[in-house]
Formats: C-alpha cells, structure tokens, sequence
C-alpha cells in the first residue's frame, strides 16, 4: 500500500524538487532518500496528514545537508545552498503552497534536444517513478545501458540548459506533440510477460498530462485513446494467440474503461479542431461499435491522412475502403505507397489476395510480412493463415 | 535547467542567469562561382547587431585553413582544413540567452536565411577569456 502512495507521489516531490534545486540529479537523491525515511518511518509513527508536503520538506532539507556536507558540490551551487538555508525548516503543511510542477517536469524531459529513447527512459523514471532497473527491464537493455542513457539526458539537460518550463504558446503545440508522442510510444511497447506493464505507465503519465492540461484536445484525446484500446486487452489473445477485433468476446472488454475514454473524447472533441489523435481516437471508438461504419471510418482516415501525411495512415485507410468498395480498390490505394519495410502492409496486401483468390500472391505477401515480423503470436497468426492457404499451384520451373 | 534559484517570498523563483552559447555554422561547400566575400548577408548583420550577441567571428573560405598536428613528436602540417567533409565551419556567434531554446530560437532564425547547411548550438563555459 505504501507502494501505491510512493508510485503516486514519486512525480509530484520528484518535480517541485527540481523546480527547488534546479537539477534533476540532485532532486533526485534527495526524493530517493526522503523516500526510504518515510518507508522506515510511516509504518512505525503512522503517516503524516500531508505526505506530498513532508516529502518535499524532508528531501529539501536533505539536499540542504548534502550541500553543506559535499564541499565539491557547495562550490558549484554556493548560490543555491545559501538560498535554500533560507527556506523556512518546518515541515509544509498546506499543500497549496507547493507548485505542482510536474507539466514543467515532462516538458523538460520531452525537450526534443534530446535523443527520443531518451526522452522516453526519462519520462518513465522521473514522471512514471519507474526504477532505473525497470525501464531497462521494460526496454530489454542491459541496466549498465539505461543508467548510462539515464545520467546522459540529466547531464545534457544540465549543461545545454534546457528549461525546466512549459513552453510559451508559441512553441507549445510543436513542444506538446512531442510529449504526446513520447507517451504513446510507451503505450505501444504494450506488455510482455514479466515485464512493466507499459501500456499501463501510458496511461497513468496521459492521466497526469489531461488533468494537467485540461483545455488540451490532443492531450484529453491521447488518453481517450488508449484507454479505448487498452480496454480491449484481456479479449485480444486466447491462449496466447491473436484474436482479431471481429472474433474478439466482447464481454471481455473493460466497458467502464470505454466509457471513460468516450467521455474524454467527448470532451476533447468539444474542444474544437481535431487532431491527429482526436481522429485516432474517433476512429478507436467506431471500431468497437457494432456493425461497423466504415464510411465515417474511412473518411476518417482520410483526414487523418491529410493532416499527417503518413503512410502507414493510408494502409488503415485502404482496409475501411476495402471493406466499402472491395478489395481491388483496397489494393489499389496499398499498390501506391511506398511503404515496403512495413509489416502491416504485407499482411493487408496478403489478407485482401487471399479474399480474392489469388492465393499464390497471397502466400508471397504473406511471406514477405512474416520476414518483417518477430516471433510471437503475430507471426505464429500469419503462418497460420499460410497454412491455410490451398496447395501451391503448380509453377513453371 | 538553469531553474531560477532565488525564493521570494511570495513563494515565486526568481528569474536566475543567463547562459552563454556558441552558434557554430556550417556552410554548404563552396564553388567557385560563389567565394565567400568580406561582405556580411543583411539577415545575418541584423541579427549580429542585437544586444544578446557577444560577439562572432566569420571565418575565410576553408580552403585557405592549414591544419596543424603533431606526429610522432613533429609539427606537421597540412593543406586545408582537419575535418574534411562537404560542409565547413564558416562562422561563429557568442549569444547570451536564458536557456537552450532561447539559443535555439535564434538558429532557427538565422537558418531560416538558408545560407547555413546546419548550425550546431553548444553552450560555453561560463568564463570571461584571458581570466584563465
């Protein structure tokens, strides 16, 4: 249970620290050691009617002794330790007084002068309060890598100062997309065995981002979206392997977490023009309304399409369009991308020659897509649609 | 970061220093249509003027660079410049600013201009030269 309250407030003392001390490092030994005093303390002495104030007081304090403690360190920051010996040394019990910095916080580690794996590593330690060793673990790196990519990101943020702020309006749409797409990388890491639950840590950093930003449509969308999808984990796989959208059990399907997607998107929509994810989240939402409305898909698509002007938006668009003219015209539109490394592409491509008999196409498709694809329960799903496949014609030597 | 340190009591952080930087700009390779000339692009000259500009310097065409090293204990030197790719050093600009995107929004300025290929933004140690 102190686990729960840790994970929460992690971001928040973490953030108000570095707005405190001016460096990420430092806020961060200091929340690490304010952190195990509370764990050592709480369960023996109960715990204090404002956890977030005392663990921001305690931490401050501790990087006020380290200050004064470490001479190195109090020639660098001379300045700031006689700053801070100001502060006032009782605990803070309002709350309200202490900025909530967190939006400052994922700006910064979002800050597109560093690296995006980076900024990915960052967001999850600083914001998601995963361990060093956890975001390694979820990004299969060794924990020597992430440590080293870690330390890099802070000491770049450091010495290139970049700004611990939310960007001026100006910036902000172009600085904001990169935070909603370092999010939505993590959630589509998704969740293997054993590992952190990533598609999770998205949703709970898109929780913080929306209730952060609430007048932010992309932001309120992002999070509609993945809770649209994520709802849909547990019907996903059988036994393991992939079950289409179409022979998924919908009784499976989280419909409280829909619901709450929907009513973002609701929201978002209302908010005026719509985004890249305002669309993706729409179209989210028609998928799992039955029967199906592929025209407002499509069309949906096709705006989507426009306003990013991605490829891989354009093989989701010819699937809808499959479905409302054929799959020739699905094809077609498939034929005119120049999108060969892409995975999802083969599969299309393969699944639309297979409905239309042409199966020695199909199979080649299909055997391109699975080149592309790791082992896994996709790739176990398209070998068995090769299977299924009749016999090879015979084919001229 | 360069967070503001200061606490006011209003509880808000005071505005904290500045930072300086160095805008290294690369030029696309020259051809001997278009040599570099003393005279300085009006958009570069305007920006070089404001206050927040500590000083450049322009650098002549890298063919006129000679390079210095020391091999096996003697100076050797060579005809042209040590990094040799299409794109040189042409110019460098010492700004003042509050953080990384302060500097960063004067390069985009400038590389807006399209004279540059790219300009590097590196942030300097804070000392005054010849305080060494």
């Amino acid at each position: 249970m102190l686990e729960d309250v840790f994970r929460d407030e992690w971001g928040r003392v973490l953030a108000t620290l570095v707005g405190l001390l001016g460096d990420i490092e430092l806020a961060e030994e200091a929340a690490q050691e304010a952190f195990a005093l509370a764990a050592e303390r709480w369960p023996r002495d109960g715990q204090p009617q404002n956890p977030t104030g005392w663990l921001i007081t305690t931490a401050r304090n501790r990087a006020t002794d380290r200050i004064r403690r470490d001479r190195t360190l109090a020639r660098k920051t001379e300045q700031l330790g006689r700053e801070l010996r100001d502060l006032p040394e009782d605990p803070m019990d309002d709350t309200a007084t202490l900025p909530d910095e967190r939006l400052e916080l994922i700006f910064t580690c979002c800050h597109p002068a560093l690296a995006l794996e980076a900024q990915v590593a960052l967001t999850l330690r600083t914001l998601g309060g995963l361990s060093t060793e956890e975001v390694a673990g979820a990004f299969l790196v060794p924990f020597e890598t992430m440590s080293k990519r870690l330390s890099r990101a802070k000491r770049k943020i450091r010495e290139a100062g970049i700004p611990f702020a939310v960007p001026p309006a100006h910036a902000l749409p172009e600085r904001l997309d990169a935070v909603l797409a370092v999010i939505y990388l993590v959630f589509n890491q998704g969740w293997g065995a054993g590992r952190v639950d990533l598609a999770s840590e998205a949703i709970r950093l898109g929780r913080v981002l929306a209730t952060l930003m609430p007048d932010e449509s992309e932001a309120l969308a992002l999070l509609a979206l993945m809770l649209i999808n994520d709802a849909r984990r547990h019907a996903r796989f059988r036994d393991d392997e992939l079950v289409l959208l179409d022979e998924q059990d919908r009784s499976l399907w989280n419909e409280k977490q829909m619901a709450e997607g929907r009513a973002l998107l609701e929201r978002a929509m209302a908010l005026g023009a719509a985004g890249p994810y305002v669309l993706q989240a729409a179209i989210a939402d028609l998928h799992v309304h039955e029967p199906r409305d592929w025209e407002q898909i499509a069309l949906l698509y096709g705006t989507l399409s426009r306003l990013t002007g991605s490829p891989v938006v354009d093989v989701n668009r010819a699937i809808a369009v499959g479905e409302i003219d054929g799959p020739e015209a699905a094809l077609q539109i498939l034929d005119s991308l120049d999108l060969d490394d892409y995975r999802y592409l083969h599969s299309t491509r393969a699944d639309l020659l297979r409905r239309l008999g042409r199966d020695d196409e199909a199979r080649l498709a299909y055997e391109r897509a699975l080149e592309l694809t790791a082992e896994g329960p996709e790739q176990r799903f398209l070998s068995m649609r090769v299977a299924e496949l009749p016999a090879p014609s015979d084919r001229d030597e | 970061m360069r967070r503001p340190f200061v606490y006011k009591d209003n509880g808000k952080l005071e505005k904290g220093p500045h930072m300086k930087y160095a805008l290294l700009a690369y030029s696309r390779e020259e051809t001997s249509g278009e040599r570099r000339t003393r005279e300085m692009h009006a958009g570069i000259a305007a920006v070089l003027e404001r206050p927040n500009v500590d000083g450049f310097v322009r650098l002549q065409s890298a063919e006129s660079a000679t390079t210095v090293r020391l091999e096996a204990r003697r100076t050797l030197l060579t005809d042209g410049p040590f990094v040799d790719s299409k794109e040189f050093l042409g110019g460098l600009i010492l700004i003042d600013a509050d953080n990384l995107d302060g500097a960063l929004a004067v390069a985009a300025e400038l590389q807006e201009l399209d004279l540059t290929a790219a300009i590097e933004v590196r942030p300097v140690f804070e000392q005054e030269l010849g305080s060494a």
